[in-house]
This record gives structure tokens, C-alpha cells and sequence, in this order.
């Protein structure tokens, strides 16, 4: 978490946490496990109301940030949400929404930005092997599957990154859409969704295209960098919390007459353990200002902070368990909802080991 | 200075650009910049340099020769000052740590008679804390320091030094009282090096290099006025100076001047880059993975530099947050060099007769991986600071607490 907040967002951070207690205590995501969507639909509609999906959104657009750079805010919410181990869109949602915002026609930004906004309609980003192949200069033709797309079988529009002819291209597709299929996928998050979609000779019209065609890498790049953010943030408060309770249960917890905290082998792994947790949310933080001032570093810090965090972060939950003892592998204790969103985590929006490659293309060029 | 008056920090920073271009030569890049012989008298002479330009000392006081600017202004000036030759080994120990402590507990006269000319490369200082009977028990010291009228006669002896041969004065730990218990009975001392009664014997290193030193002091004459703090209070200078050392080795530190120690490593990065490029390996996917990860270690570590630097300047953080940065660096360091190592391959061990080649580079330096993790306070001491100090978890048991030092047991000195 960045150290230096404004007054605004000081309070914004504990107007989240304050909601997340009261309307999302961890019985409640508990409760959600079996739940389709995994979140409420009135859960999200509330959070949108406090500004979790309006930061990214240019105000003429109806959206807004705290501080000028709405990223900077919207990692508040991520982080409370790891905190919490929280359900809800956010990702998918934030990326689609300020990508229609930055490179949408006037019309999709009516049509859809609206209900984004609101929290009535969830979006979703879809990438992975997709064709797009012209249709005679009226629109294009989809084919082809991408897997996962977070909340994928919960939106009412796709945001799909594909390959053309001309190069990278982004459409956006209703889910109603003849020949697009998303089918639920299973997964270690209890309240988590993804799905896997399916384009079986998708027709879009010209007007489907977000931004230009052959023109979209830029976008795609940033929507991996506003994705990995969030990430990242996300699981800095969920080992946030998972630290304090385990430095907590460490004091209250006597073996031998002595506290555990007493005993120098674990005082030395809680040692480490803080030690890469402020790294953790050193390179966070430093990855989020990177994207939101737009650096020319940006793909680097953010790929660098992914690789640091995803294995770290892991590791440090499952040292929590370890210190916990027994209880720490039941169903009943909360670590092991932390442990699943931190886990699932690393290894979506690219592994650490893809974003370690993305790190040595710039120090060695490409592999081949 | 009021706040009007100073000079904002983009300002300096141009400023400082440009007087750079002009007056500072470039790094080096034979890798003269890493120590050796004749090292710390080019040194002296950079550091003059930048005095007498007006950009020596940015975060000490004006009175005494420095700045008296910014933080913010240090760290402009400091990345400023990358592509050029710096003083780097007069940040620590000299600046960082020992005129750093001078500055939170030198009298008047200690800071006008040594702050500037340690800001004109004057005077380099070293640490005399650590005792051949045990280092990381730094108030289990039995040097001694008997008074004795105007002056203190100090006897024992010191080691693990860095560059006392090379250097002018010592801040000295010696113990003035041991009737009471170990902490209370220590006063730290501004000893002047070279002179008689004092022997100074240079010790040599695993990887060759001469840089630590052992002294004995035989009926030493130290002035009453060299005093610093109070007479057996010399723990919490100790404890000050410490603080000021975990912060200037993990590269937090407000008093140094240009790249510090412990970071040093952007060319160690470029070296593996290289050897892969050479060795034809660049497409192989576990030695990428390998390069990425020794440059993120040191990305993370800048990123957690500037966390716990401006969590203790917010207050945010407690004091001993820089034990976070002093374990972090060691153990990046561990890691790097053991990256280095396994990239090396078989080049890292056996080369053609005097060949320096970048792989013989890596494999020597894994003989001394250990060598940051225990200067400046081994590993196992930065994690008990941080799990007692920052964390609050209970106080190792210690058999000599609350015990007056003369009753205290003692065992052998270590040996080769």
C-alpha cells in the first residue's frame, strides 16, 4: 500500500473497508461458494456506487478519480478486497470499462459504459487464440477459444483481443451473439468465476471494433498492466492480513510454557516473512505509479512486481500455515481462502515465469 | 534556513546536471571503482571535487560545511550522479554512519573540528565496534578505557574494521565501568588512527582482498573531550550509529553522496547479460530465467529502499524498519551471486593462466557471498531487530542482563 496517501484517499480506503466488513464479512464469502456468480448482484451495485468502477473512466464519460490518477485509487480497493478476501469483478470489469473509456467508439461508450457504472452490467476481457478474419470490408468473423475469462459467464459483453490480418485487433462482443459460447470453468477460488469462451464463426459488424484495426497492441498492453496492478494490490492485502493474524496468533498461542512468539526459529521466518512483505508492496506500489504515470518502464515494473509477488506471496501464506500448526490446513480456518485467492492470483494474467520472460526480453532481446 | 529560501528540488537538480558534466569523470569501466589499492586516495580527491562545487554534504547541517537540503534533494543528486566516478566508499562507513552519528551526538566543537573536513575528503573514518572475543555481541566489549585525569588510557583490541589502514579516525566502543551491567558501563570514543600505541594489522579475505583490519591499543591516550555523548552512555551512540549503518548499507541513508554500498551491483547485472551473450546462451529458457531473476531482486530492493525510507520519515515505520533493508540486500545478494555462479558453469572455477574473464569474476565472488550477510550485523541479528524491535515478539533470553560485567562469563576469542 503506498504510504503517502491524500485525506481523499484515506477515506476512501476506509469507506471500503468499513462497507467490506459490514456487507461482505468472510462468512458471507464463505456463504457464496455455490453461488454461480459468486458475488451479489447488489454487493457489486453498492461498490460501484462508492467509485470501484468509475476511477479508470474519463468524467465526460460519467467517471471520475480521488487524486488525478484513478489507478492509484483504484489499488485502495483491490487491496482492501485482498484484505478481505472479497468477491466481485473488479478486474474485467476495470479493464474493459477504461479501454472503452480511452479507445471506444462514442456509441459503445454510450451503450455500455452506463451500466458498467452503475454495477448493473459486468464486462469481460476474453484473450487467448481468437481469429479475426475481415468480412469484405463490413465487419469481421471470430473464431477461435480464450481461456480464462475472469467472470466471463457473468458479463453481458466480451472485450476480445484477437489477431487479424492487419495485426492485433479488439472487439466487443455481446455474449448473445450467435456462435459465442461461455461455459463456467472450475477453479481453486472459492468465489472467483472464470469461463472459457468459445467463437464459432462469431459475424460483427465494423462497428464491434474498440480502437483500430492492427492498432491494438497498446491497449492490450496496458490492459495486461492495469490487470497485473490490480493483482497485485489485491494480494498485498490479502498477505497484509494474513501477517498480522498470524503475528497475533504467534502471541496468544503457549507451547512449553512460552508464547510461540518466544522462540527464536519462528521469530526469525516471521523476520523474513515481513521482509518480503514490504517488498511486496514496495514493488506494488511502485508498478502502480509506473502504469498510472504511464513510464516508459511500466511493462517492466509491473512484470518485475508479478514475479516478485506471485511466488512470494504464496510462500508467505503457506509459511502462515505452517506457523499456525494443524488449524491451518482445516476447512474451517480462514487461511486457506487467502491461500486460494493469492494462488489463483500468480498464475492468471500471465505466471511469474511469464512475466520473468517478458523481464529478460528486455535485458537479452528476444529468444529467438 | 527557512523554507522559502530553499532552493526547489528541480532546480538543484539541473543545476546539478550540469556542474556534473562539467567536473566529474566518468564510472569507470575497468571496475576500478570497486576497491584496491590507491582506491580511497582518488577518492579523497572526488570528494574534495564535489566540496568545492557546492554539492558535498547535501542532508548535513550548513554550519558545518553541508547543504542543510532535502532528502529529495539528495535523491536527485544521486540519480544525477550515476554515469559519473563517485566517492562511493566514502559513504560507508564515513558518511553514512560515522558523521552521520557525529551529527546526532558530536559537541560543537567535535562537529566544527571534523564535519567539514570529512565533507572535503579530509578525514575518512571507520568503526572500531566488533572484538576478536565475539561480533555480534558488540556490548560485550572488553576493550577498556580508564581515566585517568584529562584523558582515558585505552587498552585491547578491535577487529573487522574496513580500511582502518587506510583511513584517519575511528568512532571506538571501550567499556569505562564494570561494576555495572554490560549496556551501562561502554563510552564511545573519537580515536585518531595512526599514531603511537596503536597497531593496526590488515587482514586478508577469502577472495584476496586486504579490506579488514585488527588493532590493538597499548596505553592509549584519548582526551576526556574526545568524549562522545556521555560517559558510559556510549551504548545508545552505539545504538544510534547502528541504526545509521543498516540504513546506509541497504542504501536508505539521507547522509551519503551518489550510488551507496550494497548497490553498487547495476554492472554485476550487466556482467551476467554479457557472459550469457558471449556463452550463445541468450535463447536458452532457464538462464533467462535466471538474468530476470538477479534484476528483479535488485528492482525489488530498490522499490523496498524507498518504502522503508519514507516509512520512517512519515513515521509510518519504526526506526529499525532499516534492518529490513540491511537482511534484503544481504539475502539478494546470496541469491545473485549464486545465479552468477551457476551461469558461469565450469568458467567460474578453472580459467586459461590470468585470464580475467567475466566468468572468473562471478566464480570469485561467490567465495564471498556470505560477506554482506555478516558485516554491519550478521542476517540472525537484522532478524532478531526486526522480529523484537519493529514486531514486538519477546526478547531473546540473555544470561548477562541486569549482571555487572565483571561477573559476566566469557569464552575463547575466534580462531583461523
Amino acid at each position: 500500500m503506498e504510504l503517502d496517501l491524500t485525506d481523499d484517499q484515506a477515506f476512501f480506503q476506509e469507506t471500503t473497508r468499513k462497507f467490506l466488513a459490514a456487507e461482505c464479512p468472510i462468512t458471507t464469502v464463505r456463504a457464496l461458494e455455490h453461488e454461480p456468480a459468486g458475488f451479489s448482484a447488489d454487493y457489486w451495485r453498492q461498490g460501484a456506487e462508492l467509485g470501484w468502477t468509475s476511477m479508470l473512466v474519463a468524467v465526460p464519460d460519467g467517471g471520475g478519480s480521488l487524486s488525478g490518477h484513478g489507478l492509484l485509487d483504484l489499488v485502495l480497493v483491490a487491496e482492501e478486497m485482498g484484505r478481505a478476501v472479497a468477491p466481485g469483478p473488479l478486474v474485467p470489469v476495470s479493464v474493459v470499462a477504461s479501454t472503452l473509456s480511452r479507445s471506444g467508439t462514442a456509441e459503445q461508450r454510450s451503450e455500455i459504459l452506463p451500466g458498467l457504472l452503475t454495477g448493473e452490467r459486468v464486462a469481460a476481457w476474453a484473450t487467448g487464440a481468437v481469429r479475426a478474419t475481415a468480412r469484405g470490408g463490413d465487419g469481421f468473423t471470430l473464431s477461435g477459444e480464450a481461456a480464462p475469462v475472469e467472470a466471463g459467464a457473468q458479463a453481458s459483453h466480451l472485450l476480445v483481443s484477437a489477431e487479424s490480418s492487419d495485426g492485433p485487433v479488439q472487439l466487443l462482443v455481446p455474449v448473445d451473439t450467435p456462435g459465442v459460447t461461455c461455459t463456467p470453468r472450475g477453479g481453486l477460488d472459492l468465489v472467483r468465476r472464470f469461463a472459457e469462451a468459445r467463437f464459432d464463426e462469431v459475424t460483427l459488424p465494423a462497428s464491434a471494433v474498440v480502437g483500430s484495426v492492427g492498432g491494438a497492441a497498446e491497449d492490450i498492453e496496458r490492459q495486461l498492466q492495469i490487470a497485473v496492478v490490480l493483482q497485485c494490490a489485491e494480494t498485498c492485502g490479502a498477505i497484509d492480513h494474513i501477517f498480522e493474524m498470524t503475528l497475533e496468533y504467534l502471541s496468544d498461542r503457549y507451547s512449553f510454557g512460552r508464547p510461540l512468539a518466544s522462540y527464536q526459529a519462528l521469530k526469525h521466518r516471521v523476520a523474513d516473512d515481513k521482509m518480503w512483505l514490504e517488498a511486496c508492496h514496495g514493488t506494488a506500489t511502485a508498478a502502480a505509479k509506473a502504469v498510472a504515470a504511464q513510464a516508459s518502464n511500466a511493462g517492466e515494473l509491473v512484470s518485475a512486481a508479478k514475479a516478485w509477488i506471485g511466488p512470494h506471496a504464496t510462500e508467505l501464506i503457506q509459511d502462515a500455515v505452517q506457523l499456525h500448526g494443524g488449524i491451518g490446513v482445516t476447512w474451517e480456518h480462514d487461511l486457506h481462502l487467502y491461500l486460494r485467492r493469492a494462488t489463483v492470483n500468480r498464475a492468471t494474467y500471465g505466471t511469474p515465469e511469464e512475466h520473468a520472460e517478458r523481464v529478460a526480453t528486455r535485458i537479452l532481446g528476444a529468444a529467438s | 534556513m527557512s523554507a522559502v529560501e530553499v532552493e526547489p528540488v528541480e532546480d538543484f537538480r539541473l543545476r546539478a546536471r550540469a556542474w556534473l558534466r562539467e567536473n566529474m569523470p566518468p564510472v569507470p569501466t575497468d571496475g576500478a571503482d570497486r576497491g584496491g589499492t590507491g582506491r580511497r586516495d582518488v577518492e579523497r580527491v572526488l570528494q574534495r571535487t564535489l566540496f568545492d562545487g557546492g554539492f558535498a554534504g547535501i542532508c548535513f547541517p550548513a554550519e558545518y560545511g553541508g547543504l542543510g537540503l532535502t532528502v529529495e534533494h539528495q535523491r536527485a543528486f544521486t540519480e544525477e550522479s550515476m554515469p559519473y566516478d563517485m566517492p562511493y566508499s566514502l559513504n560507508v562507513p564515513t558518511l553514512g554512519i560515522l558523521a552521520a552519528t557525529l551529527v546526532d551526538f558530536g559537541t560543537h566543537e567535535q562537529k566544527l573540528r571534523h564535519l567539514p573536513a570529512i565533507l572535503k575528503g579530509e578525514e575518512l573514518w571507520v568503526q572500531f565496534l566488533s572484538e576478536p572475543s565475539g561480533g555480534s555481541d558488540l556490548a560485550g566489549c572488553l576493550t577498556r578505557a580508564d581515566r585517568d585525569g584529562d584523558v582515558f588510557i585505552m587498552n585491547g583490541s578491535k577487529i573487522w574494521s574496513s580500511g582502518a589502514a587506510e583511513s584517519d579516525y575511528a568512532m571506538c566502543l571501550a567499556r569505562t565501568n564494570w561494576d555495572v551491567p554490560k549496556h551501562r558501563g561502554l563510552t564511545m570514543f573519537i580515536v585518531k588512527i595512526h599514531q603511537p600505541g596503536i597497531q593496526v594489522e590488515q587482514i586478508r579475505q577469502v577472495d584476496g582482498s586486504m579490506e579488514f583490519c585488527q588493532e590493538f591499543f597499548d596505553d592509549v591516550p584519548i582526551p576526556v573531550a574526545d568524549v562522545i555523548g556521555e560517559v558510559d552512555d556510549g551504548w545508545t551512540v552505539a545504538t544510534r550509529l547502528l541504526v545509521h549503518e543498516r540504513n546506509a548499507v541497504g542504501g536508505g541513508s539521507p547522509y551519503t553522496s551518489g550510488r551507496s554500498h550494497g548497490h553498487e551491483s547495476t554492472s554485476e547485472d550487466d556482467s551476467v547479460a554479457q557472459l550469457v551473450r558471449e556463452a550463445g546462451r541468450t535463447a536458452d529458457p532457464h538462464v533467462r530465467q535466471l538474468v530476470a531473476e538477479a534484476h528483479i531482486r535488485q528492482l525489488v530492493g530498490g522499490h523496498l529502499m524507498r518504502r522503508v525510507t519514507q516509512g520512517v520519515a512519515l513515521g509510518r515505520m519504526l526506526p529499525p524498519a532499516g534492518s529490513l533493508l540491511k537482511l534484503y540486500s544481504a539475502t539478494a545478494v546470496m541469491r545473485r551471486y549464486e545465479i552468477g555462479l551457476e551461469l558461469a558453469g565450469t568458467d567460474g572455477v578453472t580459467w586459461p593462466a590470468d585470464a580475467d574473464t567475466t566468468a572468473r569474476r562471478l566464480g570469485e565472488l561467490s567465495l564471498w557471498r556470505q560477506g554482506l550477510s555478516l558485516g554491519g550485523g550478521s542476517n540472525e541479528i537484522q532478524r532478531n531487530i526486526i522480529s523484537e524491535r519493529l514486531l514486538g515478539m519477546p526478547r531473546e533470553f540473555a544470561a548477562d542482563r541486569d549482571v555487572p560485567y565483571r561477573d559476566v562469563r566469557r569464552g575463547a576469542p575466534a580462531k583461523g
